[in-house]
């Protein structure tokens, strides 16, 4: 069984996943990224199937209207409890507002929802405590200290974090006397994190979490977020930095016009794993590109035909990036040939050549 | 069925919750310089100021001063509930603090207790600080006898239906900062007609039934019982105090305000 392909065709023409998947609608095929094997197996998340009682997080059916339009229409999603999975999604495509309906900010329309084995809906005190919640901007414009905000959010929960422990894993030891609204834009996103995680959360939202931090504060903050899955903590990451789902999250689904349009583990994604290669030169003053199956062999067969180096040669596989622009449709459909030719062919060609 | 997760240790307490709110709360009101001038300092200011322009004599022996404890009084309990209420609760809806609240098991109302607390300290800061200025610079007397008990009770009601009624306003602006620009100006023109700023009797007719339906008239009133002798009940609409009618609009306004605070408070701004 093919695992679906890179740049699900019938996504980009606007119509649903059904030719790719055939378990029909919802049902999200992916593989296991633990094993070496190419274990490919589906996860029974259809709307006729019961929410799973013991995943993280289990979502039949979701269904959010605003007005006239669907913003979330008919999402099945299933969080294994231990794992890091990203959410992604261009703007509009309905992952603000799912995760909203996870953390109980927002009612839904439809569906069946559990988090941590509760109905989000009724989620009272207890269950609140299990959750922590990384917002684009939850400390405010506090007069509090950072060690001040900590220790009064700590107090709300049944075991916390050691505030001291928590300013150290999160690297604002030294802002602990300073006051909330003289923190920059970076300690600021950092004492978000600190006050998703003081209570000790079983599940952790984190919301575009590293925007506007430099490339080395998020390479510590990746670093965070790994010490804390080896604590156990399942996490659901929404973010716009397709790097970022990469070196994190074990899965990966993309959202795309209110349904999961994938869920794979990200070397996978949109058939990454067994996509063609794309062989990039240049010729006749003009750049080239083909997409093959067997780039060693072509590669050989284009060396045949210059006499020395090929100009600007490069053989690339398909990023995350590739793959999830083409599922949310921002690539224009080309049905292309195992040779297809063009100033961008990387992003243009379709076709497949063996 | 669901599987329930393993009993973790128990929740704090209510009380251990409404604690810390209620530290939170004044840390951020009294860290905080501008709220502090604005709603502590104002009224001192107001009390000075117009102590020094305006020279009326009302009778009974009573100068404009001993006449104006009443009306300031009433504009520093209104400063430190209503506007205070309205501006920061908009305040901390826009930049987020109240959703990554409404994201804890902090209980709503722990967040609404510490509110509390922060408005009373603020009230009697502000009242302490008034009757002090009062006494010191214009010699003002001070009630006696049964009229601290009408202080205390006219204060806390009018405090209390004042808060209620913050929170709901700041539910109904925009956003942190259209909230800021618009209840100041309201709440000093409801000052103004309800007779805050100058002898009741004064004010239109016309205007002091528009100023009947609204809480700081009834406070004002029932201050002015507090600080003036008897002889000038006779310059009200009524020709009396009406302490009964004081208490009775007073309280309607406090249960009209909890009925539309509970129907009417989100924890974020309004989408788009």
């Amino acid at each position: 069984m093919v695992v679906g392909r890179w740049g699900i065709p019938s996504v980009a023409a606007g119509g649903g996943v059904d030719a790719l998947l055939p378990t029909g609608r919802g049902h999200c095929v992916l593989v296991q990224k633990d094993s070496l094997l190419p274990t490919t197996r589906t996860l029974a998340a259809g709307p006729g199937s019961e929410p799973d009682p013991d995943a993280a997080i289990s979502v039949r059916g979701l269904v959010k209207r605003y007005g006239d339009r669907a913003a979330v229409d008919g999402l099945d999603l299933d969080i294994r409890r231990g794992e890091i999975f990203a959410l992604l999604g261009p703007n509009g495509a309905g992952k603000t507002t799912t995760v909203e309906v996870l953390e109980g900010y927002r009612k839904r329309d439809g569906g069946d929802v559990r988090v941590l084995g509760v109905d989000p809906a009724r989620g009272g005190r207890r269950w609140r405590a299990q959750l922590g919640i990384v917002l684009q901007s939850g400390a405010g414009d506090s007069q509090l200290s950072v060690r001040e905000l900590l220790k009064a959010r700590a107090s709300y929960y049944a075991e916390p974090r050691d505030p001291d422990e928590v300013m150290e894993l999160v690297g604002l030891t030294a802002e602990a006397g300073a006051r909330g609204r003289t923190l920059s834009g970076g300690q600021r996103r950092r004492l978000d994190v600190a006050l998703g995680i003081v209570g000790r959360p079983r599940l952790l939202f984190l919301d575009e979490p590293t925007t506007g931090f430099d490339p080395e504060a998020r390479r510590q903050f990746w670093a965070l977020i790994r010490s804390l899955r080896d604590l156990g903590t399942t996490m659901l990451l929404t973010t716009h930095y397709l790097d970022e789902a990469e070196a994190l999250a074990d899965r990966v689904g993309v959202l795309a016009r209110g349904q999961l349009a994938e869920v794979a583990v990200p070397a996978a994604l949109g058939g990454r794993g067994t996509a063609p290669a794309v062989v990039s030169w240049t010729e006749d003053g003009v750049r080239r590109s083909a997409e093959t199956a067997t780039p060693t062999a072509f590669v050989r067969e284009l060396a045949a035909r210059f006499p020395g180096e090929v100009p600007d040669l490069t053989v690339a596989r398909p990023t995350l990036e590739d793959v999830y622009l083409k599922m949310i449709g921002q690539v224009p459909e080309g049905g292309g040939t195992a040779a297809a030719v063009g100033r961008r062919g990387a992003e243009r060609s379709q076709g497949v050549s063996s | 069925m669901t599987t329930t997760a393993p009993e973790r240790a128990a929740l704090p307490p209510l009380g251990r919750v409404c604690l810390t709110r209620a530290g939170v709360e004044l840390k951020e009101f009294f860290r905080q310089r501008e709220s502090v001038v604005f709603t502590l300092v104002f009224p001192v200011i107001l009390l000075l100021g117009l102590g020094a322009v305006l020279d009326y004599d009302l009778g009974a022996g009573v100068d404009f001063p001993q006449y104006f404890m009443a009306g300031v009084i009433t504009a520093g309990i209104v400063g430190a509930s209503l506007q205070n209420m309205a501006i920061h609760i908009a305040g901390e809806r826009s930049d987020g603090t109240l959703k990554s609240l409404r994201g804890t098991p902090m209980p709503a109302s722990a967040y609404f207790a510490g509110k509390v607390v922060q408005v009373l300290a603020v009230a009697v800061a502000t009242i302490a600080l008034l009757v002090l200025v009062g006494v010191l610079v214009y010699g003002i007397d001070l009630p006696s006898g049964t009229d601290w008990l009408t202080f205390a009770w006219v204060s806390v009601l009018g405090a209390a239906a004042c808060t209620l009624l913050g929170i709901v306003v700041s539910t109904l602006a925009r956003n942190g900062r259209s909230a800021s620009a618009t209840v100041t100006p309201i709440a000093l023109v409801i000052e103004f007609v309800s007779g805050v700023f100058m002898p009741f009797d004064q004010v239109p007719g016309w205007l002091q039934d528009v100023a009947a339906v609204f809480p700081v008239k009834w406070l004002a009133q029932g201050l002015r019982s507090v600080f003036l002798p008897d002889a000038l009940a006779a310059r009200e609409p009524a020709g009396s105090w009406e302490l009964g009618t004081v208490a009775l609009v007073l309280g309607l306004w406090c249960v009209a305000g909890l009925v539309l605070c509970a129907v009417t408070f989100r924890w974020q701004d309004r989408e788009g």
